[in-house]
């Protein structure tokens, strides 16, 4: 028998009604405005795009004052949106190499082409809070430098002159690149399929699992070849006309990890690699992505798959923080039915246990007991 | 003739870029104080969706799908018959909609120079000048490395 209960609708009408007034807080306090968060709260604003897997700025500084802050509520927000728009098509492949660069620094080579360009970058600060900015003091236009602007190749096309370094990564001639947001996931997957998974993953279990891999749990020898952040042309073919429409920029941040590899079977000595893409400035995330990606490949190139961060299904499965939370949250409703049969359950186990246990005992025992 | 043709559409290609990354409030401005007109029948939108945003693996290899985009796109057709297209990042309806007339306008042999100096001139100087700006200003980063002598002789 299934019996259904209702209830609960003024309570829930009235939690979200509190809900809307705690978000206000104290309403003597200016209301914050979508532009204040796009300029001032901006690196959250990233996250939300990357792991919401939309670029959207406002969308996502809308997201963020709705969740009051809550990142994973605000992503899910953004995730349940994104499901309401039509599909218009796939970009063309953006170009990396042209970017227009913002921040630039590599752990490889100290001279290289370009040079190293810290740009705003929380580096070498001192991580002491500022009570000059609780105060509200202005803040001087930054410095420039005229310059003529230098090409700026990838360090990977670098090492590559010398043949020590694997090749950007390639993909059969007929593959066409897998989207999880159309068919479910299936192991083992294709490297593209992973890193899109990785780019939206979330930023905790990721860095977690990379600095895993540093700390000894599928060792890789890794070194930052290049980080750079800043904005690419996006471009998208369209059949209404005979060139691909420039549809404007956005801002990405890329990172090139570079591995140590001492060869196996299947090839050389030479330095292999892990790659990191994501929207925003978000640094932290794509050398995390970068990590995993290389350990994820240890099957690809032989390794022995020993640790977390190579189980590409323990990885993958789990990066998702919207399903994740989803998951773990729905804990907390209603499973009065389902609790009852295992309060059931357990009492007749009990009983017969308790049973059992008078059985064995010696009979004088028994009565003390009793 | 094919010559002619191909430096036709980068230019043209050249107005959506800088309309793509100009403020919708820019455009409407200039757009006014042009006396540009924006009588144009609606053809398709102006609507929103998305756009997948690939890269490549390693940055030069086998595409992959990053995540999406929000992206409008409008098509227009004005009364001289010019059809005009537009599609551009952000969910800017009125944007996307007189992007499309800009490019219809564009089309049409008398009205494509008030397009190219009254919208388009003004709006690529702003972004090419802020786009100086900023390189100058990462510029400003940049680490000048310098080598310690130790030691005598």
């Amino acid at each position: 028998m299934y019996v259904a209960v209702k209830g609960g609708e003024a309570a829930i009408a009235n939690a979200h009604s509190l809900l809307a007034d705690r978000r206000r807080g104290d309403r003597s306090v200016p209301a914050l405005r979508l532009d204040q968060i796009v300029e001032q709260l901006a690196l959250g604003v990233d996250r939300v795009m990357s792991e919401g897997s939309l670029y959207d700025r406002e969308l996502a500084a809308l997201a963020i004052v709705q969740a009051r802050g809550d990142m994973i509520e605000a992503i899910f927000l953004v995730r349940a949106y994104r499901t309401t728009l039509p599909r218009f098509g796939y970009s063309n492949p953006i170009d990396t190499g042209a970017m227009l660069v913002e921040r630039r620094v590599s752990a490889t080579y100290k001279d290289l082409p370009g040079g190293q360009l810290l740009g705003p970058t929380f580096d070498y600060t001192h991580r002491l809070l500022d009570p000059e900015l609780a105060a509200g003091a202005d803040v001087a236009e930054p410095l420039q430098r005229a310059g003529e602007a230098e090409a700026m190749p990838r360090v990977s096309a670098i090492l590559a002159r010398e043949g020590l370094i694997e090749p950007d990564g390639e993909m059969p001639q007929d593959h066409v690149p897998g989207d999880i947001t159309r068919e479910p996931l299936e192991f083992p997957m294709a490297r593209d399929i992973r890193l899109q998974a990785l780019s939206r993953g979330d930023e905790g279990f990721l860095l977690a699992l990379g600095y895993s891999t540093q700390r000894g749990y599928a060792r890789n020898h890794p070194f930052v070849g290049e980080i750079r952040i800043g904005e690419v042309e996006l471009e998208l073919d369209v059949p209404e006309l005979p060139f691909a429409v420039p549809l404007g920029r956005v801002r990405v941040t890329e990172c090139q990890m570079v591995n140590q590899f001492k060869g196996s079977a299947k090839a050389p000595p030479q330095f292999t690699r892990g790659y990191g893409l994501v929207f925003g400035q978000s640094e932290r995330k794509a050398m995390a992505m970068a990590l995993c990606d290389r350990a994820l490949r240890a099957a690809e190139l032989g390794e022995d798959v020993v640790a977390a961060a190579q189980d590409e299904e323990f990885v993958i499965s789990h990066s998702d923080n919207v399903q994740a939370t989803g998951f773990v949250e729905h804990l907390k409703l209603p499973h009065y039915v389902d609790f009852q049969a295992e309060l059931d359950l357990v009492r007749r186990m009990r009983a017969e246990h308790d049973a059992r246990e008078n059985a064995d005992l010696p009979e004088e025992k028994r009565e003390a007991a009793e | 003739m094919r010559g002619q043709e191909a430096r036709d559409q980068a230019a043209r290609k050249a107005v959506m870029a800088t309309l793509a990354q100009a403020s919708g409030d820019d455009i409407a401005r200039l757009w006014n104080e042009a006396g540009l007109t924006s009588e144009a029948e609606l053809l398709r939108g102006p609507e929103t969706g998305l756009v997948t945003v690939r890269g490549r693996i390693g940055g030069g290899g086998a595409p992959f799908n990053v995540g999406e985009a929000t992206v409008t796109r409008a098509t227009v057709r004005l009364p001289t018959g010019q059809v005009g297209h537009s599609y551009m990042l952000g969910r800017d309806r009125k944007k996307a909609k007189l992007a499309a007339i800009a490019d219809a306008l564009w089309q049409d042999p008398a009205q494509r120079q008030s397009v190219e100096t009254a919208l388009v001139a003004p709006l690529r100087a702003a972004q090419a000048e802020a786009s100086e700006k900023r390189h100058a200003e990462t510029a400003a980063t940049k680490v000048d490395f310098f080598t310690m002598v130790r030691g005598e002789d």
